[in-house]
């Protein structure tokens, strides 16, 4: 387990790499950094100082590693735009985001668990049709949109919950579902085909036959294995997750990370992007590895070596 | 076996001229609701987007301030000459979501196209040479899969400061590829193990013609499956670009972008956001039921269905 464990984080040190290289070209390479740090009367020759006081007619890759340098010790440079340093800006805004995200990924697993085993034990009945129509609904719709129609529903049409904003718990309500339900339409079909699958298992003859009712049978013997994959949907969902959060959160004008980081784009504001974009990677790649060393601690059979 | 088809053979000849049957894949259709659903949505949008400028009444960039925010013609208060209303500078709301049809469409093939090449090329590459190739390869896909699509796409989208039809076509196509190359690995990495790759490849064939001829034509049907699945993610992520005003640039129209404008009327004109919402979802729902209905059809295991 130790060893596996080492082996993973060191993996996590080329995908990082990678990481860095591909934002670091997006910002430098694709685009120019200096097009919204000059008035728009600037001259090519004060572009030219521009450049030359920012370091950026370097060749690329001393460029890359002084960013990689830079990454390292937390030093993205400053907010063009709040005159603050850009690693500061983005930590203030994780809270917000990791109550929303975590709020509605509590929802989406109380919601997923339950519907995804009733729809397997009843298969094919009307409540398994509803909840596989309802979470393929989910699928096909975008979460800007699931978002719109909340708000249409309950905010304005029954005027039970704020329209955006943050502050009180009934702020978090509608964002929260939006997100919610994007996330459990993933799972539930998960949860529906592990459950069936495990249901025709021997072990469950055996219980079955040795008289424990079915409520003991799903509870006790087939849900503790149906859940061993879950673990790494909900792992899996967790970029998808942040992503639908970028959107989500501009709808609801929450002020997480998402928000922030779209106005940054928005306003070219580049060195927010950037951290922005790392600490969202690095999050994603933590919770993967927690997902497999869950997956380790609740399977036996699994033993990586 | 053989005197069973010899029967067969007989009673077929017996019974005079064959009886006309539909191919397979019609009967396969008709049988599942679900993909006889998604068939027909995918040809009104496939038709909306080929003919657009005559099957919309409209032109759909007209501004017409008098007709400003009116209603669908089945509410009251709607006016029959607009089907589904107007938003608020008096544009057709249906000659707007026939367009929006268009770039749906238009982005959501070519990107999958795109990423099916770049993820193809990959996915081969690393499952069939494997070792220190395949490392670096798969180290890639993990890099691209934990930073979010969507923000990739918009960061992209945002450098190169334009949303031009060509523009979201290349960055939702490369930011789709891992999807591609992570299947075509594993396919590649099972037939690989498989006899008649191990013969080809102790007779000495090139490696060009193992993967040309032995390879790419058994991986074809999942590639089908996941390419249809593919066009959904990319329309999905093109509405989602486009609704943050970082997509597509009038005159060209996106039912994303209509949303976004309709975020502003809730409260008073639902039907502006409504609309393009409905369009969309439909459009999504029904890739994904054909995209199911074709992997059925493409199963091996269910190639003795009738």
């Amino acid at each position: 387990m130790a060893r596996y464990l080492v082996k993973r984080v060191l993996q996590m040190i080329p995908v990082l790499l990678i990481i860095t290289l591909v934002v670091f070209l997006l910002v430098n390479v694709a685009g120019d950094p200096t097009v919204n740090m000059l008035p728009l009367d600037a001259t090519e020759a004060d572009r030219q100082a521009l450049r030359e006081a920012l370091g950026l007619n370097r060749p690329l890759y001393v460029q890359y590693l002084d960013f990689l340098g830079d990454a390292v010790t937390g030093n993205f440079g400053e907010s063009y735009r709040y005159n603050q340093p850009a690693v500061e800006l983005a930590l203030q805004r994780i809270p917000a985001s990791v109550q929303l995200a975590g709020t509605a990924l509590l929802l989406a697993i109380v919601l997923a668990i339950p519907l995804g085993i009733l729809s397997a034990m009843f298969a094919n009945s009307p409540l398994d049709l509803a909840v596989s129509g309802i979470s393929v609904l989910g699928r096909a719709m975008p979460n800007f949109w699931v978002g719109i129609l909340l708000i249409l529903l309950f905010a304005v049409e029954l005027n039970v919950l704020p329209v955006s904003g943050s502050g009180t718990p009934a702020h978090l309500v509608l964002p929260a579902v939006t997100l919610a339900i994007q996330a459990a339409s993933q799972i539930i079909p998960l949860i529906r085909s592990n459950m069936l699958a495990i249901m025709h298992e021997d072990y469950i003859r055996t219980a079955r036959s040795k008289g424990l009712r079915e409520a003991g049978v799903v509870c006790i013997h087939a849900f503790k294995n149906a859940l061993v994959p879950v673990v790494t949907v909900v792992a899996l969902e967790i970029p998808s997750l942040i992503g639908g959060s970028l959107i989500t959160e501009t709808v609801f004008a929450w002020p997480g990370l998402g928000q922030f980081l779209i106005q940054a784009i928005n306003n070219q504001d580049m060195s927010v992007v950037q951290v922005c974009i790392l600490l969202i990677a690095v999050i994603t790649l933590v919770a993967n590895l927690l997902a497999d060393i869950v997956y380790c601690l609740i399977d036996p059979r699994i033993r990586y070596s | 076996m053989k005197k069973n088809d010899k029967s067969s053979l007989a009673a077929a000849a017996a019974a005079g001229p064959k009886r006309h049957r539909a191919p397979r894949w019609l009967r396969m259709l008709w049988r599942s609701k679900t993909g006889l659903i998604g068939f027909v949505i995918v040809t009104v949008v496939l038709v909306f987007a080929v003919f657009a400028p005559w099957i919309a009444p409209y032109d759909p960039n007209a501004i017409n301030p008098v007709d400003m925010l009116k209603p669908p013609a089945f509410m009251e208060g709607g006016d029959m000459r607009y089907l589904l209303g107007t938003d608020n500078l008096g544009h057709d709301i249906f000659s707007r979501i026939v367009y929006g049809a268009r770039i749906s469409m238009l982005i959501g093939v070519c990107s999958v196209v795109v990423a099916g090449f770049i993820g193809t090329l990959f996915g081969l590459l690393a499952g069939y040479y494997g070792g220190i190739l395949d490392a670096i390869i798969m180290r890639i896909t993990d890099a691209f899969h934990a930073i979010p699509r969507t923000l990739l796409a918009l960061v992209a989208v945002s450098v190169v400061s334009g949303g031009s039809v060509t523009t979201l076509i290349v960055v939702i196509g490369i930011t789709g590829w891992i999807t591609y190359a992570r299947l075509i690995r594993s396919e590649v990495l099972s037939l690989k193990e498989r006899e008649f790759v191990k013969a080809a490849i102790t007779i000495g064939t090139p490696d060009r013609t193992i993967i040309l001829r032995h390879i790419l034509p058994n991986v074809f049907s999942s590639f089908i499956v996941v390419s249809t699945l593919a066009v959904a993610t990319s329309i999905l992520a093109e509405s989602s670009l486009s609704f943050l005003g970082l997509g597509i640039n009038p005159p060209n129209i996106s039912w994303g972008g209509m949303l976004s404008t309709g975020r502003n009327y809730l409260a008073t004109n639902w039907w502006v956001a409504t609309m393009p919402g409905i369009a969309l979802t439909l459009t999504v729902l029904g890739i994904m039921f054909l995209g199911n209905w074709l992997r059925d059809l493409l199963d091996p295991y269910n190639q003795g269905l009738q």
